[in-house]
């Protein structure tokens, strides 16, 4: 497996807060990385960065072997390769299902008008949604929503797509829909960078697993070697709080 | 799925239905209890008779209306004319001061200067200045028309309110819908133009509109500059009989121009209301 993306001692401070630090990681094409951690420690923020919707303090992203971190890129066409999807769906609630996920095809991808609705409908048929294309978003139930939110990131063809906590605002049984939906992706061969609170998902899809603590990769395996065979203090407190609390 | 409902429902549905047949009552009563009132007060008042032979006459009404009605189609030129303007330049001023981009500074000065000289400046004041101001210029190729110069202050005044409401619209739409936009690889005039501003006209339809009915009747002040609209044509007649009957048909004239609009911006208010309590949000 080439290498597709690799970050290179990034850090990220906010004022003197320094949330990322050295963080130095590659991601082989094709690959599904989980990032895991309690909260503040710094996934989010990591996931913004890669997406360049923050400013690196420090270090380097490389996507394909071209520095896209460097000053006065053209921002645009680089998270147009980089596919997104938030925590809080961030459909756009003026536009059917349907306009949602051809926005961005046809206004970055210039695509026409009949291609885009084409691959957006076939999309839709796929995971059973297409019954859905013409409805606006606020009358989809969450788990339809960000499945929707997906297909629109996936529909501009991105290198890598981005998952940042996409079930934390969805009951167990949308989360399935969802995760169902990933797996699928991931069937597809596309490189997925996952921050997530749903282990037993991370156990299933990951190749590697990375755990966050304080802003620096505390340990990183494969989940075996995280989830069964812990090192570090923090990464056994972490997965006992996980137990403790019935997540595990 | 049908289903009977029980004893305990429709007791219920009946006690709703009294409830609401009492409304009705009492509102009708109160009503006829108010507008009888008022008549009594009004009918007799000293002056009743003589403000009823010089407002409200008929013979003067009749004789004034087909040049009010002249004059109020002046004023149904002007102001579509002067909202189209409004809403196109409202628009650019509003984009001009939600730009972030250090280039675009002066622009964003130029913009926020504008917003505050023309809020603060009272209508009457601006009509003057430009419609006697401008022609003592002798620019080339300004007509001096008092219909034009009078439409050039309303377009420069409304504008600068339909502005500061637009971009109050532009500034309610959620950050994370732009993040979303850009995240997906959409400049920045293709996030403004597809995401944003949609949003932006739809959360602020009805301060707009009630702006532009405002603007409707303020384009019967034109008249001060000497422009035979409705108000004007209605002082003429006046002038001839010295009977003020002519302006209230002016005033009732103006009511009617601008109640398609009020009704309009209420109807669109109440279903701004519902669409909101169906999604929850209280």
């Amino acid at each position: 497996m080439s290498e597709l993306l690799e970050l290179n001692g990034l850090r990220k401070s906010f004022g003197s807060n320094l949330v990322l630090d050295e963080i130095s990681l590659k991601f082989p094409q094709g690959s599904a990385t989980v990032i895991i951690g309690a909260s503040g420690s710094g996934k989010s923020t990591l996931m913004r960065c890669i997406n360049l919707l923050e400013e690196l303090s420090d270090g380097q992203i490389l996507l394909e072997g071209e520095d896209i971190s460097q000053y006065g890129i053209n921002l645009d066409s680089v998270r147009g390769k980089i596919g997104s999807v938030f925590q809080a769906f961030n459909l756009f609630p003026h536009l059917t299902v349907l306009e949602n996920i051809t926005l961005a095809p046809r206004l970055v991808l210039k695509k026409s008008k009949e291609e885009a609705n084409q691959q957006a409908l076939a999309l839709l048929k796929r995971f059973g949604l297409e019954d859905k294309a013409d409805a606006y978003p606020n009358l989809l139930s969450g788990g339809q929503q960000q499945r929707v939110a997906i297909l629109r990131a996936i529909a501009t063809e991105p290198k890598v797509l981005l998952l940042d906590e996409v079930t934390s605002a969805l009951d167990p049984v949308l989360i399935a829909e969802v995760l169902s939906l990933i797996s699928e992706l991931k069937a597809d061969g596309i490189t997925m960078i996952i921050s997530t609170h749903e282990m037993g998902f991370a156990k299933r899809i990951a190749d590697r697993v990375i755990f966050l603590s304080g802003g620096r990769i505390n340990e990183s395996g494969t989940p075996q070697e995280i989830f069964e065979n812990a090192q570090s203090a923090e990464l056994k407190g972490f997965l006992s709080a996980l137990h403790d609390a019935g997540r595990l | 799925m049908s289903y009977t409902p029980s004893a305990l429902q429709l007791q219920r549905e009946e006690a709703k239905r009294r409830a609401s047949r009492r409304s009705t009552a009492v509102a009708l009563l109160s009503t006829l209890l108010v507008s009888a009132l008022l008549t009594i007060i009004v009918a007799n008042a000293q002056g009743a008779e003589a403000v009823r032979e010089s407002f409200f006459n008929w013979y003067y009404a009749k004789k004034a209306f087909p040049r009010i009605l002249d004059g109020i189609f002046l004023n149904l030129r002007v102001l579509l004319i002067a909202e189209f303007f409004v809403l196109v330049f409202g628009l650019s001023i509003a984009i001009a001061r939600t730009t972030t981009s250090p280039v675009l500074y002066p622009l964003r000065l130029i913009a926020t200067i504008y917003t505050d000289v023309f809020r603060g400046m009272p209508l009457l004041l601006v009509l003057f200045l430009v419609g006697l101001g401008i022609p003592g210029l002798r620019l080339p190729y300004v007509p001096n028309s008092a219909v034009f110069l009078g439409t050039v202050a309303l377009i420069l005044t409304y504008s600068a309110y339909v502005a500061e409401v637009i971009r109050a619209g532009i500034e309610g739409v959620n950050p994370t819908q732009r993040q979303a936009a850009r995240a997906l690889g959409l400049s920045q005039p293709q996030t403004l133009q597809h995401v944003v501003l949609p949003q932006a006209f739809r959360n602020v339809t009805p301060p707009l509109l009630n702006d532009l009915v405002s603007l409707q009747k303020d384009s019967g002040l034109i008249s001060v500059l000497g422009a035979v609209d409705a108000i004007r044509a209605a002082g003429i007649e006046t002038a001839q009989s010295f009977n003020f009957t002519p302006y209230v048909v002016a005033g009732a004239l103006f009511v009617l121009l601008t109640i398609p609009l009020t009704r309009y911006t209420d109807w669109l208010i109440r279903r701004q209301d519902r669409a909101q309590k169906a999604q929850g949000a209280f």
